[in-house]
Order: C-alpha cells, then sequence, then structure tokens
C-alpha cells in the first residue's frame, strides 16, 4: 500500500486523485441516499444539458486562474455576446456563420481589452474586470432596453442548432460531447503546448518568466483573449439550448464556474492546476443543486452545503501544499 | 589585440528621471572575462539587462561580432549567443526540471506542442554532462522547489552551456552559496575561457571576482570611474579603490 501512495504517479497528481476521490465520495452519497433518482437516466440528461453552459468557461478560466489573475467580467461578457448573436441572427434571417463570428469576434475583443488594461496599463485583474464586468452588462441594458430576444424561427430545427444542442442517440445532449471534448483539447494545450507551458511559468514567477525570454504579456493577453472566445461560446450554447436571449443572461454564472476552478484545484497563487480538475469541479458543483434537492433535503440547503463542499476542498489543497513545501 | 565580442557605445538608460546609465563605453573581447564591480544602484544589473534584452537602452549603440545590432528582446539576444545566468533567479520553482530548462526555447512541433520526451532526454544528458548530477533524489521530473542554492546554480550554468552561446552573463553567480559551491562556480567561470567563451560577471564579493576575472569594471552611479587589467592591479590595491570610491565619491586612476 505504502509503494502505491509513493509511486512517481500518485505523487505528481495529489491534486487530480483527492478531487476524483471527493467527485466519488459525493456520487455515491447521491446514489444511495436518492437510489430512485439516480438509478434512472434522466437526471444525469439533466446534468449534461444544463454543465456545459458553465463548465466551458470555467475550463477556459483555468488558464487565467493559473497566471495568478482572475477574470470577473466574463458573465457579462457572455451578456453582451450573445446579444450580439441574437441581433445578428434574428436580423440576417438566421445566418449563422455571421452571426457566430461576429458575436466571438466581440468576446474575443473583450478579453482584449481586459488584457490590455492588466498588462499595459498595470491595473490588478480583479479591479479591472469589475470594470469590465459593468460596463459589458451595461451596455446590454443600454441596448436591448431591457427586452429579450427570441430566436425560435432563426434556429430551431436548423443543422447548427443540432450540432450545437441536439441528442446524440436521443440520449447525450451534444453540448456535453462539445464540453468533453474541449475539456480534451484544452488540457492538452495546458499541459503540452508552448502556451500552456508559458502560462504556468508567467503564474510561477513573473519575473523568472520575463528573464527566460517569455513575452509575460503577449502570454497574459492571450489568455484573456481565449477567455473571451469562449464566454462567448458558451452564450451561443445557452441560446441555442433556450433559443431565447434574455438581458440578464451569464450573469449567474460567475460564483459557480469559478468555484468549480478552485475546488478543481488550482491554485489561486498561480503556477499549478489543472483541467481535469476542473472538469471534475463542473461536476461537482454542476450537480448540487439537485442532488442535495434528490436527497430530500430542501431548497435552502444548496448555498450551505455548497460552501461546505468548496472549503473541504481547498483546505485539502492547501495541506497538500504545506506539506510539500 | 584579441578580437572584439561585444562592444558598448555611449549607452543612456532613463527609468522615469532617474538616470541609470550614463555614456557607457564599454568592450569585450573573445575568451575574457570581465567582472562588473560597484555599489548598490551603480547600475551593473540595468547594464547587464542592456545586454540581454530585458531593458532597451535610450540611446546608444551596440555591436556584436563587429555587427551593430539592436538587442529588442531575450529570445533574440540568446539567438545572437547571448546567455543569461541570473542564478535561482530565472528559474520558477514549482515547475519540472525539464520544463525549466527549455522554458522560452522549448523544442516543439510545428504546431507548436512540446516534444516532451525529447526535452526530457536532452534535460537528462545536461544534467549527468554539464552538471554532474548523481543524486538519485533529483530528476528531470524534480520541481526545482526541491533543489539546493548550488543546484539550482548548476541548472543554470548547464543550461548556458547547453545552448552554447558565445557570451555568459552571470548576475551574482556566488550570492548565497556555501564555500564548496562557490569554488564549483569560479571553476565553471574559468573553463569558459578555455572554450573561447566570454562571461560577464556581476559580484559583491571582489575576492571572487578577482581570482576568476581578467579585467575590471567599476561602476559608480551609471558611469564607468574605472578600468584595470589584472596585471595592472592586486587584490589589496583594487580593495583599496573600492573603498575610496565609497568613502569619496571619486576614484584615482593613475595608470
Amino acid at each position: 500500500m505504502s509503494s502505491i501512495l509513493n509511486s512517481y504517479f500518485v505523487k505528481t497528481h495529489r491534486l487530480e486523485i483527492s478531487i476524483t476521490i471527493i467527485a466519488i465520495v459525493l456520487f455515491l452519497i447521491y446514489f444511495f441516499g436518492a437510489t430512485h433518482v439516480f438509478t434512472r437516466f434522466p437526471i444525469y440528461r439533466a446534468f449534461m444539458q444544463s454543465m456545459p453552459f458553465f463548465g466551458i468557461i470555467a475550463i477556459s478560466a483555468t488558464f487565467v486562474v493559473t497566471l495568478g489573475e482572475i477574470d470577473l467580467s466574463f458573465p457579462s461578457i457572455v451578456g453582451i455576446t450573445s446579444l450580439t448573436f441574437g441581433m445578428l441572427l434574428t436580423s440576417t434571417d438566421g445566418n449563422f456563420f455571421i452571426s457566430f463570428a461576429l458575436a466571438t469576434a466581440l468576446g474575443m475583443f473583450a478579453g482584449l481589452i481586459n488584457g490590455l488594461l492588466v498588462t499595459k496599463i498595470g491595473i490588478p485583474s480583479i479591479v479591472a474586470t469589475i470594470g469590465t464586468l459593468f460596463f459589458w452588462r451595461g451596455l446590454v441594458n443600454v441596448i436591448s432596453q431591457g427586452s429579450g430576444i427570441a430566436i425560435v424561427d432563426e434556429a430551431d430545427g436548423t443543422w447548427h442548432h443540432m450540432i450545437f444542442v441536439d441528442k446524440l442517440f436521443n440520449l447525450i445532449p451534444a453540448q456535453f460531447i462539445w464540453f468533453v471534448v474541449l475539456t480534451g483539447l484544452m488540457q492538452w494545450v495546458y499541459r503540452y503546448h508552448k502556451f500552456g507551458n508559458h502560462i504556468h511559468f508567467v503564474g510561477d514567477n513573473k519575473a523568472s518568466a520575463q528573464m527566460m525570454g517569455i513575452d509575460v504579456d503577449r502570454v497574459k493577453i492571450i489568455a484573456f483573449v481565449q477567455l473571451g472566445f469562449f464566454s462567448a461560446l458558451a452564450g451561443i450554447f445557452t441560446m441555442y439550448e433556450m433559443l431565447y436571449f434574455w438581458p440578464t443572461q451569464g450573469s449567474g454564472l460567475m460564483l459557480t464556474t469559478l468555484a468549480a476552478v478552485f475546488v478543481g484545484g488550482t491554485s489561486v497563487f498561480g503556477g499549478k492546476g489543472t483541467v481535469y480538475g476542473t472538469f471534475i469541479g463542473v461536476l461537482i458543483i454542476g450537480s448540487l443543486e439537485s442532488g442535495i434537492v434528490a436527497l430530500g433535503l430542501s431548497g435552502f440547503y444548496v448555498q450551505f452545503i455548497n460552501g461546505l463542499m468548496i472549503t473541504i476542498a481547498v483546505t485539502i489543497y492547501a495541506l497538500i501544499q504545506k506539506r510539500k513545501n | 589585440m584579441s578580437e572584439q565580442l561585444l562592444k558598448l557605445e555611449n549607452i543612456y538608460k532613463d527609468f522615469g528621471n532617474v538616470k541609470v546609465l550614463k555614456d557607457i563605453n564599454i568592450t569585450i573581447n573573445k575568451g575574457e572575462v570581465v567582472a562588473l564591480i560597484g555599489d548598490n544602484g551603480a547600475g551593473k544589473s540595468t547594464l547587464i539587462k542592456v545586454i540581454t534584452g530585458v531593458h532597451r537602452p535610450n540611446s546608444g549603440r551596440i555591436f556584436f561580432k563587429e555587427n551593430e545590432v539592436q538587442i529588442k528582446s531575450v529570445s533574440q539576444s540568446r539567438k545572437m549567443g547571448i546567455e543569461a545566468v541570473y542564478q535561482e533567479r530565472a528559474l520558477c520553482d514549482q515547475q519540472e526540471l525539464y520544463r525549466n530548462i527549455f522554458a522560452g526555447r522549448e523544442i516543439t512541433n510545428s504546431f507548436g506542442f512540446l516534444k516532451i520526451r525529447e526535452q526530457r532526454k536532452e534535460a537528462e544528458r545536461i544534467l549527468r554532462d554539464y552538471i554532474g548530477f548523481t543524486s538519485k533524489a533529483i530528476t528531470v521530473d524534480s520541481q526545482v522547489m526541491g533543489l539546493s542554492g548550488g543546484e539550482k546554480q548548476g541548472v543554470a550554468f548547464g543550461r548556458s552551456l547547453y545552448f552554447n552561446s558565445d557570451l555568459i552573463v552571470l548576475d551574482e553567480p556566488t550570492m548565497g552559496l556555501s564555500i564548496q559551491e562557490t569554488e564549483k562556480v569560479l571553476n565553471f567561470v574559468k573553463g569558459l575561457k578555455n572554450e573561447n567563451k566570454s562571461a560577464i560577471f556581476i559580484d559583491h564579493n571582489i575576492i571572487h571576482v578577482y581570482g576568476a576575472a581578467d579585467r575590471f569594471i567599476i561602476l559608480d552611479r551609471g558611469e564607468v570611474v574605472g578600468e584595470f587589467l589584472k596585471d595592472q592591479i592586486s587584490r589589496e590595491e583594487l580593495v583599496q579603490k573600492m573603498i575610496q570610491l565609497h568613502e569619496s565619491g571619486k576614484i584615482k586612476v593613475d595608470i
């Protein structure tokens, strides 16, 4: 037993293993506590349907958090890009390519602004993105004048609608497949691409990274830009599912998304993290509400247990880190 | 006279109102070890950061291998053949050793994905051949965090040797090291000369500098105030000069 515990894999994957165990324990509790619900498929389909909307952003945000930065503006980037997508789709009579290209381009532009404020102007990211959080949401309100946009006529039943949110074999929501594929891709980039490597070095020690020839500002800007892109993408997924844009779209995503990243084991100090962990974090955070209700507890317990989970997880990581030093 | 490798002409550098470098003119020859000495704030670090591309000078010209160059970035100075060893400060603690060795110039395929196996293999070679790590506790997958000061320094040196540069810039290479480790570092610097490589190094400890360097350049408040070849000055005289500079703010150059 002790040889397994000290093996190379275990030593280098403590975070991933801890988070996996936490998730397994949680799902066992669901399973035995609410057997009638968790032995049937619909609950899992509901999870697969709803988790990708914040999961995609959480995966992408893992890069920014690994830099030792934070982005609080993504809920509003979701808002402004969804509004753009809805307006374009309705005004072009359902031209997917134009709507998709311009909405994601706007997302990247919003990310670029965040990146420039942080690197070139030197505003701490937590402050800069509070500013852009209000700014983009404000713009949504001004443009939409508080009303929503239905895209039923332009989107329902189209090929693009099917690609985004159709059910594979009438069972598995397409957005979940996209989410899993993106997670795999992003994990690969995170660990094995030059960009992911640079993210780790910049987050670990900015000055050292610079001396080693890494363009620190460029790495940070690209990180914010890709988060802008994936925020737009998540917004578009949500719109295809709901076939509707509403002016507060995205604003409930902030805490669940960041909680998934932190529960997943990515360090807020930067330099260390895991995309896989974030994925599991999404499964945990995204299942809590339904899980708790299915267990027979009232909805009032949701926040309480959410808080408990986050606190337990980050405590375990802090202890692992402490032991290492 | 031996061949010139690096020449700086009339280099000025300001940080806002602070004039850090004022009209610097220095030359480094091939196969020569030059020590930059001076008090804190003399501009030593800024000067080597100009050479390694971290900072850009406000004015002045730089020649490398007799061609005028503009050193715009660290990666550019590395490509030219200038390698900086910033001691442990240029390693990232939580990342693996092999990733540290190749940070900023990763071995990748054309899509930018890392060739992990190749990097690990080369890192292993560096550890064994250039640094002489034999300890089983340290592997290419170790985090830098667990290494001693001397081991970190060894990694930084191994890295500079591996990339086969012409000019190696050493920033306080003996700071925080044990006596034994210091000895290793100084031997390394002396060994560079045999390969006709040049080095510039900064050190507070004149005793270290004296043993390893061929020439001394004394900086004070951003200006070159003295330059001596080793055979022109004894260790005691050099120490005297530094004390004199410290006390009077001036230096007598009576050569």
